[in-house]
C-alpha cells in the first residue's frame, strides 16, 4: 500500500502535509515521531475513520492494492481488510468470546465451529488465550487494561485483515506481554502488512523493516530500519530523534 | 509506646504540639462550614414537606371514602356518589394509546438524531422544533389537537384524538431522553465496531441499543405519569363530563371504543370539585389520592427499573 502526496486539514489546522510513502507488502513498517506529528491521522486515513472527525479536508491518494481508499464507496469492505488498534483499549460490553466473534458475525459467519476456531486463533495470537480460555463468558469490559488491549488486538485480527495498523499498542501493556505481542507481530508479517505507530523508538528499532519519521505534519525521512538507525541517516533531525537528542 | 517514641523523635509531643492547633482563621472557617452545612441541609429537607403535607391531608380526608368498591364502581347519582371506575379506565386508555403512538416515533427519531444525523441546518431545525415543542403550554397542545385531530383528521372528539394530542405533548421529552440515553454509551464502542467493518445499523443494534435501552424505557415510563396527570390537552379533544358505561360483563371492564368519548381521572377531579354541586368532600379527595397514587407508583416503577438496570451496567 502507499500514500501519495496526502494532506489532511482539520479546519485551520494542518495535520498532514504532502506525505508520500510506500509500504512494502508483508513487512513491519514503523512510523515514529513526536506527539502531534500526524501519525494517528495517517492511520485513520487508511480505513477512512478520518471521516468521523468534523471539518476534515483530504487531498492526495491512499492506495491499497492500487485502489484509492479516499474514493472508495464500500467502506465496510475496506475496513474489514484493515485491522486497527488504537492506544486506549476498548472492551466492548459483550463477553470475551462475543468481542472476538463480533466482526466475523457482522460479516455473516454463523457456523459455531468456524467461530470457535477463529476466536481461539485470534486470542492466541494476541497472547490472551491462556488468561481467558476458562472464562470466555466474562464481560470484555471487566478485563484489566492490559488484557483489554490484547482483546482489542484479537478483535483487530478477527476479520483476517491484510493490513494491521497498531497505534501505540503497548501503552497499556506490561513489558513482558509487550514482548509476547512483538513476537506475534514478527510471525504475523509473513501474512499481513503491519503498520506500527510507536513512541518507543526502540520498539521500532526492534521490529520494523522500514521506518518513517514524521515531524510537524511532514515526512522527514523514510528508509530501512538499518539506515534510519545508522550513524548516517540523510537528515540531521532523524539522527537526533532516534538518539533522543531531539527537542 | 514505640509509636509515641517515634512521634517524639519527630518532634511531635502531646504538650506543646502547636503544629496542628487551630488558628483563629481556621476556627472561623470551621464555624462557617458548620453553619453552611446545616442551612443547606435544612433547606433540602424542607423540600420533602410539601409532598408529605399534600399526601397527609389528602389521605386523611379521603380515608372514609377510599375502598375497593370506590375503585370498581362507576360514578352514580349525577357524580355525587359511587366510584371512579369509568374515569380510571379512561385514563388508562389515554396513557396506553398515547404512548403507543409517541414511544415508537420518539425513540426512532431520537436514534436517528443521535446516531445518524450530521451537524447541518436540517438537524438544527429539527432540534429547535423538539426543544420548542417541549416548551409549548399544554392548553396550546389542546387547541392544536382540536384543529389537527378532531377536525382536520376527522377523528371527532374521541379517545383516539385525545391520545394523539397527548402523544404530541410527550413526544419531545421522549426524543430528548432517548438521545441522552444513547449519548451515554461511550463513543469508543461505536468506533471500535466501525473499525471492524460493522455498519452503523449493526453497531446500533448490537452495541448501542442494548446498552441504552434502560435509559430509553425510563424516559418513556416517566411520560406515563405526565400523560395521566394532564387535563388541558384532553379537555377539548376527547374527555367528557360523563359517559354512561356498561355496569356488568366484559364491556364494563373495557367500556370505551377508540372513537368514543371517555372520562378521565384528571378531568373527573376537576368536574366534581368545581362543576357539580352536592359532591361530598371525601369523593374529590379520594379521586385525588388515586390520581397521585397512580403517578407516584409509575414513578417508583421507573426508579426501581433504573436501579435494577444500573446494577447490571456493563462497563
Amino acid at each position: 500500500m502507499a500514500f501519495r502526496d496526502l494532506s489532511v486539514r482539520y479546519g485551520a489546522k494542518q495535520a498532514l502535509d504532502g506525505v508520500t510513502l510506500d509500504v512494502p507488502r508483508h513487512s513491519i513498517f514503523g512510523i515514529i515521531g513526536p506527539a502531534n506529528s500526524g501519525k494517528t491521522t495517517l492511520l485513520k486515513c487508511i480505513n477512512r475513520t478520518i471521516d468521523f472527525a468534523t471539518g476534515v479536508k483530504l487531498k492526495g491518494q491512499v492506495l491499497v492494492d492500487g485502489d484509492d481508499v479516499l474514493k472508495m464507496r464500500n467502506l465496510y469492505a475496506l475496513r474489514r481488510r484493515i485491522g486497527m488498534v488504537f492506544p486506549l483499549p476498548v472492551g466492548l460490553p459483550l463477553s470475551v468470546y462475543d468481542n472476538v466473534a463480533y466482526a466475523p458475525r457482522m460479516a455473516g459467519i454463523t457456523n459455531r465451529d468456524e467461530l470457535d476456531t477463529l476466536v481461539e486463533t485470534c486470542l492466541r495470537q494476541a497472547a490472551l488465550w491462556d488468561e481467558v480460555k476458562d472464562r470466555m463468558g466474562l464481560l470484555g469490559t471487566k478485563l484489566s487494561g492490559g488484557q483489554q488491549q490484547r482483546l482489542t488486538i484479537a478483535r483487530a485480527l478477527s476479520h483476517r485483515p491484510e493490513i494491521l495498523c497498531l497505534d501505540e499498542f503497548s501503552i497499556a501493556v506490561d513489558p513482558v506481554t509487550t514482548m509476547k505481542i512483538e513476537d506475534v507481530l514478527v510471525e504475523l508479517k509473513e501474512k499481513v502488512t503491519i503498520i506500527l505507530v510507536t513512541n518507543l523508538v526502540q520498539q521500532a528499532h526492534r521490529l520494523a523493516d522500514h521506518v518513517a519519521f514524521l515531524n510537524n505534519s511532514k515526512l522527514v525521512e523514510v528508509g530501512t530500519c538499518k539506515h534510519m538507525f545508522s550513524e548516517t541517516p540523510r537528515e540531521r533531525l532523524t539522527f537526533d530523534y532516534v538518539r533522543g537528542h531531539f527537542g | 509506646m514505640a509509636d509515641a517514641a517515634a512521634l517524639t523523635a519527630h518532634g511531635v509531643t502531646d504538650e506543646g504540639n502547636t503544629r496542628f492547633a487551630a488558628s483563629d482563621v481556621e476556627r472561623r472557617k470551621l464555624l462557617v462550614e458548620r453553619i453552611a452545612a446545616s442551612i443547606l441541609g435544612l433547606v433540602t429537607c424542607s423540600l420533602v414537606l410539601p409532598l408529605v403535607g399534600i399526601m397527609a391531608v389528602l389521605i386523611v380526608k379521603a380515608m372514609p371514602v377510599l375502598s375497593w368498591a370506590f375503585l370498581t364502581q362507576n360514578p352514580q347519582k349525577y357524580m355525587t356518589a359511587g366510584g371512579i371506575w369509568a374515569p380510571l379506565v379512561g385514563t388508562f386508555y389515554l396513557v396506553v394509546l398515547s404512548l403507543a403512538v409517541a414511544a415508537p416515533i420518539g425513540i426512532l427519531a431520537g436514534v436517528y438524531l443521535n446516531e445518524y444525523a450530521g451537524d447541518n441546518w436540517g438537524t438544527r431545525i429539527v432540534n429547535m422544533a423538539v426543544v420548542n415543542l417541549a416548551g409549548v403550554p399544554s392548553i396550546v397542545h389542546a387547541l392544536f389537537g382540536v384543529g389537527a385531530f378532531v377536525l382536520f383528521a376527522g377523528m371527532g372528539r374521541s379517545v383516539m384524538a385525545a391520545s394523539c394530542t397527548l402523544a404530541i405533548m410527550t413526544l419531545p421529552v421522549i426524543i430528548s431522553s432517548t438521545r441522552e440515553a444513547l449519548a451515554a454509551v461511550p463513543q469508543s464502542f461505536r468506533e471500535a465496531c466501525w473499525n471492524m467493518g460493522a455498519s452503523r445499523w449493526q453497531t446500533i443494534r448490537t452495541i448501542v441499543l442494548p446498552n441504552a435501552i434502560s435509559g430509553i424505557l425510563t424516559g418513556v415510563i416517566l411520560q406515563v405519569s405526565r400523560a395521566a396527570g394532564e387535563t388541558a390537552p384532553i379537555l377539548f379533544t376527547g374527555a367528557v363530563f360523563y359517559v354512561a358505561t356498561p355496569e356488568t360483563g366484559l364491556a364494563s371492564s373495557l367500556p370505551y371504543g377508540l372513537w368514543d368519548r371517555c372520562m378521565a381521572l384528571s378531568y373527573h377531579l376537576f368536574t366534581i370539585t368545581t362543576q357539580v354541586t352536592g359532591v361530598s368532600e371525601g369523593l374529590s379527595y379520594a379521586t385525588a389520592v388515586v390520581l397521585i397514587g397512580l403517578v407516584i407508583s409509575v414513578n417508583l416503577i421507573s426508579i426501581g427499573f433504573r436501579v435494577y438496570l444500573r446494577g447490571r451496567k456493563r462497563w
